[in-house]
């Protein structure tokens, strides 16, 4: 052991001092190594008279001289592999001395310079960091718009158990815009605190407008009711004179990063394209009911249609100009397909979504300069004639942009989920006052059989990691015990709370399996 | 002192104009004007202020070798081949060579490919003997001035040294009979036997429409802070270690193999160029020679490049002022590059991409076929212009010899 450990001191003595040492020793590589080995054994003697290990510092002053500093002469000592230890310099070659011009740059063999720790140091990294993102930043405003455009969002929106979820999403997509925004939030029913607070974290300058009448139950109404708020915010703009870029965020929407920078150049009227996700609801059902539809499916081209998504949008010819309009096809959905089998069906957009179309805010106003003309005056505009899309506001709906690359590029997504119109969430979502009743939950925190006593009180859902706490409201256990009792025939079960529970009549869907009717009548 | 009232107006009205002009350019487009030492010349145009006289040779000197190989026109030692190409249908040349300021010999020394496609350089200085011995036996100019008024094109390893191993160019030196010619050659480095004072030293051949086919959009966002893509060790040439690149490569990859900051490797991805259009640095290490053509793409693609060669002399030095363009590393310093690079003050880094988006910029350093304006054919006769008119001691009495044409290795002295 000490001899190997004495070895292990040796070879890390060579290695450190070997680059001094062979500068002296001119002779073969072949001396050097007998040289060293008679040393070795020499002082393996030595030691082992005196009873310890000395250091053979002795002998490297004893007979070293102090070496040439014309070679590169690497100051650390290189961690690598045996053959990068025994750095061997060879002097340059005498032709290259003997010339005129001496170079400060050697040819010949150099060391490898590796620093003591060669790993990256945070705050090296930190630094790049910035340099990167002031490069970008550079790069923005270079390649991107030149002066920006305030962006105006529209959101209509209503207390109810699935606004807090949406909103968030809205407003922080909205925190994101790297422009000046200005976010009229309407809402229906009247101005609430419950919708104040949370547009109040954004940050943002937002105006929250009340609207006087009640969202509907239907998701028709529901339409109207919102194309009615929306006119309202426009009012605001135009009242306001807001000057910017006019854009509809429904608050259940998405919208990409690119959205906004895409809509800064907009002139007049633009329109994106929407990528629809109709199918609101539980994603296995959704494959399940394509596969399905795939095997009974005779028409390929009906098949093709429905398994890719829709996009509702421009449509350009070759050379970029707008022909048309994609819009939704809700064929498919025309309740000839008895493909689903759940109580969920599709939410179905109108034809054209207005969160496909911007503006620019000057529209709007009565007096602006270079108003083209043809956009119809927004004051003179008649709600009770029924105003579907954006494109009623145009005289001429020709002179839209499409804007996204015409229309190749899919901006933002349309998407419609909402709880059950009498599902009850808490108000502000805090739980206050505590819970009343609570039951033991076994391993699972759902329970399996339903509690006895009917909690009719607090209709409250609470999920707790402890195995104690536990309250289940009553209509929502059966609705998860059929979920489970399914679940663990077919699947596992995914998102149970995300499922749309939206009936708009019971009888209205017509593809429904036997359990559900059942439970819908219990419920009724 | 009371200046004249004309003078006040006549400095306000520069100052004016002068501010006028600074402002449009800051605000129209992100780029800098490029003045090198020898001012603001990359734009210059040569039609008129040079005329050039190409040589008449056999066609084994030149077509014959290409039609043998025609690897030889997209390899980065293409630059010997346009250049005739363009001379032969540029408006400086001239068919009266009284008349000529310059002369062009065209001979393909780079053109004897290996099967691999690396030149092999052994033959070429007995070619280049035998046409300046053909040359200076079938017309007068040579003898005139032994060849001081002439230009060669060199692109290889070493120049006019012709070895691709550094201690034999150095031992062979420049071929003795070029000794007084101007040199068109991609090396450069400062004290070397293999440049001569005089020489203009040009960018590699990099194929323009190649680089061009790969462009990406200005606005993606460059998020590689360094990207390399190369070898660090030559394991073929160098087993032990430590002669490739003078180490400065493996030190690259021994200090930084781990730093999420440098995108390092020795792959060979498809994606190469719009990598580089992702990245802020790239490095442009020595290799064998201290030139690559690495340098060339980091130019076209905007990517600062950081040079890693003690005493590299590049591309038309004295029109492109490399020190505000790119970053150069001494390579005792390779270890430290991450602290070096990030020092750097943004404004800085800001500053020379501007320089590089210039497009007179990446013209200067592009071989386009047909060529074009401001670029490097336009640059090297720039270059050319710039060194008339020739001094007085240019032309020799008659019959004063100064070249030693027996010198050199025997074996050069054999015909070719």
């Amino acid at each position: 052991m000490k001899l190997s450990a004495l070895h292990q001191s040796y070879l890390n003595r060579r290695s450190f001092r070997s680059p001094l040492d062979s500068s002296v020793d001119t002779s073969g590589k072949s001396l050097l190594a007998v040289f060293w080995l008679v040393l070795h054994c020499l002082c393996c003697f030595i030691s082992l008279l005196l009873g310890f290990r000395f250091s053979r510092l002795v002998f490297f002053f004893l007979f070293t001289t102090p070496s040439s500093t014309n070679l590169y002469s690497p100051p650390f000592r290189p961690p690598l592999k045996h053959h990068h230890n025994n750095i061997d310099l060879n002097p340059p070659s005498n032709a290259t001395e003997a010339m005129i011009k001496s170079s400060r740059v050697v040819v010949g063999r150099h060391g490898i310079l590796i620093r003591p720790w060669p790993h990256p140091d945070p705050v090296e990294v930190m630094k790049a960091h910035r340099i990167i993102e002031r490069v970008q930043r550079e790069q923005k405003t270079v390649f991107g718009v030149k002066r920006s455009k305030t962006v105006i969002a529209v959101t209509p929106t209503y207390v109810r158990t699935f606004q807090a979820l949406h909103l968030n999403g809205v407003m922080h997509s909205l925190m994101l815009v790297p422009y000046d925004v200005v976010w009229i939030v309407v809402e229906a029913g009247g101005v609430t605190n419950e919708t104040g607070a949370i547009i109040a974290k954004s940050g943002l300058k937002t105006i929250h407008v009340g609207f006087n009448q009640r969202m509907p139950n239907t998701w028709e109404d529901r339409g109207k009711v919102e194309v009615l708020m929306r006119l309202q915010a426009l009012r605001v703009v135009k009242e306001e004179k807001l000057d910017g870029v006019v854009m509809f965020a429904d608050d259940s929407n998405m919208h990409s990063m690119e959205f906004f920078d895409e809509i800064q150049n907009v002139n007049w009227f633009g329109a994106v394209s929407v990528g629809i996700l109709a199918h609101s609801g539980n994603a296995e059902e959704m494959v399940m009911s394509m596969d399905k539809r795939r095997e009974m499916v005779v028409d390929e081209e009906e098949e093709e249609r429905s398994s890719s998504l829709p996009i509702q949008g421009p449509a350009c010819n070759g050379s970029d100009k707008l022909i048309g309009w994609h819009v939704f096809n809700t064929l498919p959905y025309a309740g000839k397909s008895a493909v689903y089998i759940d109580d969920v069906a599709a939410v179905l957009p109108q034809k054209l979504e207005w969160c496909g179309f911007v503006l620019n805010s000057r529209l709007l106003w009565d007096e602006a300069e270079s108003k083209p003309e043809w956009v119809k005056e927004f004051g003179l505009l008649n709600e009770n004639e029924g105003v579907e899309s954006p494109l009623s506001l145009l005289n001429d709906a020709s002179m839209v942009e499409p804007l996204g690359s015409c229309g190749r590029q899919v901006l933002l997504w349309w998407l419609r989920v909402e709880a059950r119109a009498d599902s009850k969430f808490p108000p502000g979502w805090i739980i206050d006052p505590p819970l009343e009743i609570t039951v033991a939950a076994k391993r699972t925190p759902w329970p399996d059989v339903p509690p006895e006593p009917p909690t009719k009180k607090k209709d409250q859902m609470s999920l707790s990691q402890g195995n104690t706490v536990v309250t289940i409201p009553k209509q929502h256990q059966q609705q998860q015990q059929q979920q489970q009792q399914r679940a663990s025939k077919v699947r596992k079960p995914k998102r149970r709370s995300k499922r749309s529970k939206h009936e708009a009549k019971p009888t209205d869907t017509t593809t429904q399996v036997s359990s559900s009717t059942k439970h819908h009548q219990e419920r009724n | 002192m009371k200046l004249p009232s004309w003078a006040l107006i006549f400095l306000t009205c520069n100052l004016t104009f002068s501010t006028i002009s600074a402002f449009r350019l800051s605000r129209s487009q992100p780029t800098e004007r490029i003045s090198g030492s020898a001012g603001d010349v990359l734009e210059d145009d040569p039609v008129g202020r040079l005329k050039v006289f190409v040589y008449e040779l056999p066609s084994k000197y030149n077509k014959k070798i290409l039609q043998k190989d025609p690897r030889c026109l997209t390899h980065m030692f293409a630059a010997e081949i346009y250049m005739q190409r363009f001379l032969l249908s540029s408006p400086v040349r001239t068919l009266n060579p009284e008349e000529a300021d310059w002369f062009y010999v065209p001979v393909y020394t780079t053109c004897d490919l290996t099967p691999n496609g690396l030149p092999l350089p052994f033959k070429s200085p007995r070619m280049m003997r035998s046409a300046i011995q053909l040359i200076a036996s079938n017309w007068p100019y040579w003898n005139r001035t032994e060849g001081a008024d002439h230009f060669f094109v060199v692109p290889h390893d070493f120049g006019a040294c012709f070895h691709y191993q550094e201690e034999k160019a150095i031992g062979r030196g420049i071929l003795p009979l070029l000794q007084r010619a101007t040199l068109v050659q991609t090396f450069g480095q400062r004290n070397h036997v293999c440049l001569k004072e005089g020489s203009i030293t040009v960018p590699p051949y990099a194929p323009p429409q190649k680089m061009q086919s790969h462009l990406i959009p200005g606005k993606t966002p460059r998020s590689i802070f360094v990207y390399f893509r190369g070898l660090f060790y030559d394991v073929g040439n160098d087993p032990e270690g430590g002669y490739y690149a003078r180490g400065a490569r493996a030190a690259v990859w021994e200090n930084f193999k781990d730093n999420p900051l440098f995108d390092i490797s020795t792959e060979h991805p498809t994606t190469y160029y719009e990598d580089m259009q992702r990245a802020i640095f790239c490095l442009c290490p020595l290799g064998w020679a201290p030139w690559s053509p690495r340098l060339v793409e980091a130019v076209i693609f905007g990517c600062i490049p950081v040079i890693i060669a003690d005493d590299i002399v590049l591309p038309f030095a004295d029109a492109i002022p490399w020190e505000d363009i790119g970053v150069f590393v001494d390579e005792k310093d390779v270890p430290y590059l991450d602290t070096i690079l990030t020092s750097i003050p943004p404004e800085v880094i800001l500053r020379k991409q501007r320089l590089l988006a210039n497009p007179s910029m990446k013209q200067a350093m592009l071989f386009p076929q047909p060529a074009q304006p401001g670029d490097a054919f336009h640059q090297v006769l720039n270059g050319l212009a710039r060194k008339l008119p020739h001094d007085r001691s240019v032309y020799l009495r008659p019959g004063e010899k100064v070249l030693n044409w027996t010198a050199g290795p025997v074996a050069d002295l054999k015909p070719w």
